[in-house]
């Protein structure tokens, strides 16, 4: 087991390696000079060109990323070209409110989507089926900022139940929360009702009923320990996307979280910010994806023994 | 080296043929009866169905756009500024008195070419990839794998949003944005599917009559890959869809005044409460249309594989 979560961790540092090139590459072929930019036309030729020497953008490209990289390594991403603070200290900031609204959100989605998907499959073809499985495909097939905007318009300005924007306290989490979560709910409700149907067919069941168990203990008892299996390590994986795919949501609800500050960063070309920004949700979709490795094998112990 | 094995000729010319002919006669003999069972399934599918003809109705409105509307989608009447749902305009006017329903019908042509072309181009290059990286294996197969690993450990948002950044905002740029961040996934999926192909009889059969490598890849495997990328085809477009949607709601996508139902959806949000129906009614025609494509992605993906359906 330790050997698989050593080996699992090892291959996750060329991918990691591989974003952090990734990101430098896209970001510093970036057509404009970035001094230029930030003084704009009243800096004098001479002050960019002492400006750049400083920044040491006139390095070749291969010493600016290993630069970059031991930075990275240290937790320094440079400073902010518009807010002239340190990247780190503004993703920090950030963070917890992102963290907040994608835990809320995954919460809710689990509430949802787990009864969701049991009650599916047990009535497989039924009112209830149809009904859940409708919702779950309407909240994938519905754009995040659309669904935001109906639950402003309808909660927040028609029936002023709830603040329409900002970060101000456990209300202001609520919409936000259940915007960004339903899709989530969707596709964990989907996935939990084609699991259960699976196991359903297994001859355990099978063997399980012919025993004469009622059908509640069969589904509880023997159906649902493994049919959640796969659905607990989508979950690991949700929290990550979640963490990381807050950026529309963060901007319709005004919420200054890490995908406000990419989307900021992008419209005030800080490349530092934005580089910043995206390394730090990248990570964060790498370790949920080894989180939820590590925990199918916890969970499997087939896996479990195979890695042995 | 691999590419001197993959464009080596090992045998006559004649042997090439003769497999070719054999593989070609047996495809054709199995392909005409799955294909049919394939549409016979898609059929019975109704929901598939009603994403088809949903599909068909969008492809109509954006080739006759011009035929259907009887306004110009850029033309501001300052007078005629947020009018309600009408008869004379069925979604009513916006801030600059342009009609919202020719806006949003001219609209379906730049959400159908963002779904259609990027979905394809992504397709295409990460089938070819998988078929590449799967058939020759080696240092080729780590090399590409790993930089799909990277390409896929993105949120794709945020790699969408850098590429943007770099390129510009540009409709142009948002087919490169999406190109780039969807191969991967079909990359991975074809791939796997090469290394069982690749161990089958009929390749094996090929090789040994000394068809080359690029040609046992372009005839023998990718049309077996074929309804794979068919399916992750038609399941991408809803999704690259929703991306340009997304990638012009937050302003980095279609720049004003391109009626992108995205950018429709964000300008009309500032006036949510004295004019609703400018944000909603764009944001309907996206969920209709991403709907519509799941239906149908959703269709095709049980027709081809039945397991699926549940």
């Amino acid at each position: 087991m330790k050997k698989y979560i050593v080996k699992r961790i090892l291959i996750s540092i060329p991918v990691l390696l591989g974003i952090t090139f990734v990101v430098f590459f896209l970001l510093n072929v970036v057509p404009g000079d970035p001094v230029a930019i930030l003084m704009k036309e009243k800096a004098s030729a001479e002050v960019i060109a002492r400006v750049r020497a400083q920044m040491h953008l006139d390095d070749p490209w291969l010493v600016r990323y290993l630069r970059f990289l031991w930075g990275v390594l240290h937790g320094d991403f440079g400073v902010s070209y518009k807010l002239q603070r340190p990247v780190t200290d503004l993703i920090l900031q950030a963070f917890p409110k992102t963290l907040v609204l994608a835990l809320s959100a995954a919460i809710f989605s689990w509430i949802v989507g787990i009864p969701a998907g049991i009650l599916s499959a047990v009535r497989q073809y039924s009112l209830p089926d149809y009904f859940f499985m409708g919702f779950s495909l309407t909240g994938v097939s519905m754009p995040i900022f659309w669904s935001a905007l109906l639950f402003q318009y309808v909660f927040a300005l028609k029936l002023g139940w709830l603040p329409v924007a900002g970060f101000y306290g456990w209300k202001y989490v609520i919409l936000p929360a259940v915007v960004l979560g339903w899709s989530s709910a969707g596709l964990i409700a989907r996935l939990t009702r084609s699991s259960l149907l699976d196991v359903m067919k297994k001859d355990y069941i099978r063997t399980a009923r012919a025993k004469g168990v009622r059908e509640l203990p069969v589904i509880t008892g023997h159906a649902l320990k493994n049919a959640l299996l796969p659905v607990v390590t989508v979950m690991a994986i949700q929290v990550a996307s979640l963490l990381s795919g807050a950026v529309i949501t963060e901007s319709v609800f005004g919420i200054p979280g890490l995908g406000r500050v990419a989307v900021d960063a992008i419209k005030n070309r800080d490349m530092p910010l934005l580089q910043g920004a995206v390394l730090f949700a990248t990570v964060l979709v790498i370790l949920g994806n080894l989180v939820a490795d590590i925990l199918y094998s916890f969970l499997d112990p087939r896996i479990r023994f195979e890695k042995k | 080296m691999w590419y001197k094995k993959i464009f080596s000729r090992k045998k006559a010319s004649e042997a090439v043929e003769t497999a070719a002919l054999v593989a070609g006669t047996s495809q054709e003999a199995g392909g005409e009866s799955l294909l049919g069972d394939i549409l016979y399934s898609f059929r019975q599918n109704k929901t598939a169905s009603i994403g088809l003809c949903v599909v068909v109705l969008l492809v109509f409105l954006a080739v006759f756009a011009p035929l259907i509307c009887p306004y110009d989608p850029y033309e501001m009447d300052l007078d005629q500024q947020f009018l309600r749902p009408s008869a004379g305009h069925w979604f009513g006017t916006d801030r600059f008195g342009r009609d919202l329903f020719t806006r949003v019908v001219y609209g379906t042509r730049i959400s159908l070419l963002v779904g259609l072309v990027p979905s394809f181009i992504a397709v295409s290059l990460g089938g070819i990839l998988g078929v590449f990286s799967g058939y020759v294996g080696g240092r080729t197969d780590f090399w590409i794998m790993r930089l799909a690993d990277v390409v896929m450990a993105f949120p794709s948002l945020l790699l969408a949003l850098v590429v943007m950044y770099t390129l510009g905002a540009t409709l142009f740029n948002i087919f490169i944005a999406l190109s780039l961040v969807g191969w991967a996934g079909a990359a991975r999926v074809v791939r796997s599917q090469v290394l069982s192909l690749k161990e089958m009889e009929f390749v094996e059969a090929a090789r040994a009559i000394g068809v080359r490598d690029v040609v046992i890849m372009a005839r023998h495997i990718l049309p077996n890959c074929l309804p794979a990328l068919i399916v992750l085809f038609t399941l991408r477009i809803p999704e690259a869809i929703m991306f340009e949607a997304s990638l012009s709601f937050l302003g980095v996508g279609a720049q004003p005044p391109t009626p992108s139902w995205g950018l429709l959806v964000s300008r009309g949000k500032e006036f949510l409460f004295s004019a609703p129906w400018v944000a909603i009614l764009p944001g309907v025609a996206i969920f209709v249309t991403v709907l519509a494509f799941n239906f149908m992605g959703d269709g095709f993906r049980d027709a081809i594989d039945p397991y699926m359906k549940d």
